[in-house]
């Protein structure tokens, strides 16, 4: 738990944290706009869609700016603004957001990268006809994402995790006329649904315990000292803290977002999407979402916990991180298997992605929270710029994604190459020059700390080395050897190369800031002073560790060359490896069967729930209905029945009585008057008798 | 009772049956008469001697020569084709008889109470006069209009007819 | 029987008799006739009544008969114009084939 030296809190936000909203809702009215413009207008939609990202990407740098001036100064910012949103009864629900140095890290990679990846876009999609269209989802999209970034509040945080998936779903299923894509998007959002439901659950609960979903409020926020100790008191099932079980219920939610092991199926088929997509929101982005929002509730995951050594926020020893680390852990060894066998460019980085979401994942539980970020912004640039590269790859040979009709582009797509590489070095981890080993790196010295045990460390290790090899067959398929395509390979256009080196960049450059001997991320992210210092070089285990890393890199890569080379095996021949372990490269081919496992469990039950609920409704509601209407038809016939007969024959009949009566009665005026006289005089004797006999003798 | 009571009371009874039973209509009117002159007997031995009179006047000498006038005009003195009483007579006797019998029940059951023998009453012509203008004027007076309307009424009604018949 | 009786059981019979006859007969002037008993009937029974009075010099019941008189005389002459009426429309006299008014 952060004590002491926490962050001081503001009373008054600066002024850039109480502008602090235009930053996601600038795209979001962009996108709006967009919505209303017609398919023609896509200069207009494209410049409103890149324009409104320039301008939220301002707005970042100038709360980074603020936030990293605040720190160099020695006193840490935390601005939150906070507003009424839905008052209850006696409470209020409340929203608002923040600004820390977590906050405004992730917001200057979400609009750079976003900034990048929408100019890419003009180029990749110039020939599409829905191009005004996806730039509205693709605004709609990044407005979202940066009002998760910003969210001080759960509820808040939850809504713009919703639109997030909705857009994944609209943009997966971008080309909605081919069923693969359709299906894809069903099934992301699907599984992603499955994780949220658990952490709509975390959510309520959280509530529950607490009273508030903000995050920080002057001291009654949830993840603040009272909030947690509210939490902690709470007990739920096994012997589990309620902090535990809630953070265990916000941790499923990441996994279906970030494809951490059980719910990962979605992201390789979500590759039907355009490759701008895949760039943004299935590397960089929307699936770093979830690492984010663990980073985000960590002083809940690391409730109740005990340090470790580093401080306050690294590597704290609870259930819920410890479930975060095993689950992080086997997701990249399983994700990185797969990806050796796989023949799609795209899917090659897809598994990449879940694996690598698993090193976060990991290094968060084991880390702490630089750690993991401290990957999440260096992986959001080189796998953005794989991504980019591959597309412009797949631009390049007619819309061909099957690497084993590629090969050979070394010398017809030189700058795409010489990126791409760039990318995939960093990916692997290449030592020292680039910024994914230095962000492996931390992770892999967590976890060789780690107080629970090494096995995650292990795991890890076997990671590293598959993330080499595969990365290193894809290259040699791709860029080695000779061309196996149709056609005549080309380069793309400048506007989408010139995202690609800027990429580069960053790839290399990145890995400077996050250096043992310089931990300025960590620092920034930790508050703490950062110092150059060279003495860390120097700390018992460093240099073995860089070793390790080091031989198991050049291993995979090694390996990747040997069996890979120069050589290029055509589509029908079997892969190198497959020859040499080919039931095991069956398997892998075939994803480990999860999708199949899947298939037989889940959606068959619910195939079978689907059929029961249709006979439940045919066959017992309907049955019911029917009944209602027998029995309504049924009283309505004995109502005919008994109008017709009782009452008008009832009313008939009385009416002939009275007429007859009348008839009969009518007889009495013969007309005679000597009749009349007759009827005069019987009524005098009668009265006469009454009277008589009625008076007193 | 003296004899002349049940002479007279013989009289007009017979006279009465005549003028409901006799064929010729005529003859009923005749019968009739001879029922009021027995009737104005009845008044004058009664010691009414104005009523005694003024019945044979009024009576005798306007309503039975009405009568005749009447039968007359109506040639009634025809024998009708289907009888003289009408097709449901059984029904009208019982109704009489039935009518005399509660009456004569009823007088034969008060005969007790009924006065014996009185002074006979000793009534001028004087004294009538004076009540006639004095007590009873009122009544004089209406009946004076309802003779007037009579009059003119019987008039026109049998004036009307004549007009259109011709 | 008192003399009072004996008077009012005559009138009795001759209001009966005249009853009879407006009842039965068909001519409609002896139905008039038939009513004419029954006025003088009742007459009879007033003068009657009168003459056994306690107080006789009131008058009252000769004057009654005489006004009975003078109406019944009224009555009559309107009576029998009705009838010549009737008879010049239907040339009967007839009062079973008086019928129009039958309902």
């Amino acid at each position: 738990m952060q004590e002491g030296m926490g962050f001081t809190p503001q009373l008054t936000a600066s002024s850039i944290a109480q502008i602090l909203w235009l930053i996601p809702a600038v795209p979001m009215v962009a996108s709006g706009v967009i919505a209303l413009l017609k398919q023609p207008a896509r200069k207009l939609a494209s410049t409103l869609a890149i324009g409104s990202l320039a301008v939220s990407l301002l707005l970042a740098l100038v709360a980074f700016g603020h936030v990293l001036s605040g720190w160099s100064h020695g006193f840490s910012v935390r601005e939150t603004v906070n507003f009424v949103w839905l008052p209850m009864g006696t409470g209020t629900v409340d929203l608002g957001w923040v600004l820390d140095p977590l906050s405004a890290v992730m917001l200057v990679m979400v609009t750079l990268v976003g900034l990048l990846i929408f100019i890419y876009s003009t180029g990749y999609m110039a020939h599409d006809e829905n191009y005004t269209r996806f730039f509205c989802f693709l605004s709609l999209f990044a407005g979202a994402m940066l009002g998760v970034v910003i969210a001080n509040s759960l509820l808040l945080l939850f809504m713009n995790w919703e639109i997030v998936g909705l857009t994944s779903y609209l943009l997966i299923g971008f080309w909605y006329q081919k069923p693969s894509a359709a299906a894809a998007a069903k099934k992301a959002f699907i599984t992603t649904r499955v994780g949220d439901i658990f952490f709509l659950l975390g959510i309520v609960w959280l509530f529950a315990q607490t009273g508030t979903l903000l995050f920080y409020n002057h001291g009654g926020g949830a993840l603040e000292p009272d909030g947690i100790s509210a939490m902690l008191a709470g007990k739920a099932a096994m012997g589990l803290s309620a902090a535990t079980a809630i953070g265990l219920l916000i941790f499923a939610g990441a996994a279906g977002k970030s494809g951490q092991l059980p719910l990962h199926v979605w992201l390789p088929d979500a590759m039907e999407g355009p490759t701008p997509v895949s760039a943004l929101i299935h590397a960089a982005t929307m699936v770093a979402a979830g690492v984010y929002l663990v980073a985000r509730v960590y002083p809940l995951m690391a409730a109740g916990g005990t340090l470790s050594q580093g401080g306050a926020v690294a590597g704290s020893t609870t259930t819920a991180l410890t479930v975060v680390t095993w689950v992080g852990a086997s997701t990249a060894v399983f994700a990185a298997l797969i990806a050796v066998a796989q023949n799609d460019i795209k899917r090659i980085l897809a598994y990449s992605t879940v694996s690598q979401l698993g090193y976060m994942m990991a290094g968060l539980g084991m880390g702490g929270v630089a750690v993991g970020m401290f990957h999440l912004i260096t992986h959001a640039f080189f796998k953005a710029l794989l991504f980019m590269g591959a597309g412009s790859v797949i631009h390049g040979c007619h819309e061909e994604q099957d690497i084993r009709r590629m090969g050979g582009l070394r010398t017809e797509m030189p700058v795409t190459f010489a990126t791409y590489a760039i990318g995939m070095l960093a990916l692997s981890g290449f030592p020292l020059l680039f910024s994914g080993f230095w962000s492996k790196d931390a992770i892999l010295a967590s976890a060789h700390d780690w107080h629970s045990g090494r096995g995650p460390f292990y795991l890890l290790v076997f990671g590293a080395l598959l993330t080499a090899f595969y990365m290193t067959r894809q290259v040699c398929y791709v860029f080695f050897g000779e061309y196996r395509g149709h056609g005549h390979a080309h380069e793309s256009p400048r506007v989408m190369t010139a995202p690609l080196r800027i990429l580069a960049l960053f790839a290399i450059g990145l890995g400077i800031v996050g250096t043992p001997a310089w931990p300025w991320f960590q620092a920034f992210l930790e508050d703490h002073p950062a110092a150059l210092e060279f003495a860390r070089f120097n700390e018992p285990g460093f240099w073995p560790l860089i070793a390790t890393s080091t031989l198991v890199v050049f291993l995979g890569l090694g390996l990747g060359w040997w069996f890979y080379g120069n050589k290029s095996p055509r589509a029908e021949e079997a892969d190198a490896v497959e020859r040499v372990a080919p039931t095991v490269w069956g398997w892998l081919r075939d994803r480990l069967y999860v999708d199949e496992l899947y298939g037989v469990t889940v959606v068959a039950f619910y195939a079978w729930w689907a059929r029961v609920a249709d006979w439940l409704d045919r066959r017992v509601w309907g049955g019911i209905v029917a009944a209602v209407t027998t029995a309504f038809r049924g009283l309505a016939h004995f109502d005919r029945f008994f109008d017709q007969q009782f009452v008008d024959g009832g009313f008939d009949k009385g009416c002939e009585e009275i007429y007859t009566g009348g008839g009969l009665l009518a007889r009495v005026q013969t007309g005679r008057v000597q009749h009349y006289l007759r009827l005069l005089a019987v009524a005098v004797v009668v009265l006469a008798a009454i009277l008589i006999w009625s008076s007193p003798r | 009772m003296s004899a002349v009571f049940w002479i007279l009371a013989a009289l007009t009874v017979l006279g009465g049956l005549a003028a409901v039973t006799l064929k010729n209509t005529v003859h009923c009117a005749l019968a009739v008469t001879v029922a009021f002159a027995g009737l104005a007997l009845l008044y004058l031995q009664l010691d009414a001697q104005f009523a005694g009179f003024a019945q044979i006047l009024v009576y005798i000498g306007a309503v039975a020569i009405l009568v005749v006038f009447a039968i007359l005009l109506t040639r009634g003195s025809e024998t009708p084709k289907q009888g003289i009483f009408s097709r449901s007579w059984f029904t009208g006797m019982t109704i009489a008889a039935g009518v005399f019998a509660v009456l004569g029940w009823a007088v034969i059951q008060s005969s007790q109470v009924l006065p014996d023998e009185t002074v006979a009453p000793s009534v001028t012509v004087n004294q009538i006069g004076n009540a006639l203008l004095g007590r009873y004027v009122l009544p004089l007076e209406i009946v004076a209009l309802l003779l007037t309307a009579a009059l003119v009424g019987a008039v026109i009604v049998a004036m009307h007819e004549k007009g259109e018949s011709k | 029987m008192t003399p009072l009786g004996g008077y009012l059981l005559v009138a009795a019979l001759l209001f009966a008799i005249g009853l009879a006859g407006a009842l039965t007969r068909r001519n409609a002037i002896l139905v008039l006739i038939g009513i004419e008993l029954m006025l003088n009937a009742a007459n009879l029974n007033l003068i009657a009544f009168w003459r056994y009075s306690p107080h006789p010099e009131l008058l009252t019941g000769m004057m009654f008969a005489v006004f009975s008189i003078a109406v019944a005389a009224a009555e009559a002459a309107v009576g029998l114009g009705l009838v010549i009426s009737i008879y010049r429309h239907t040339r009967t006299t007839d009062l079973d084939e008086m019928n129009r008014m039958k309902g």
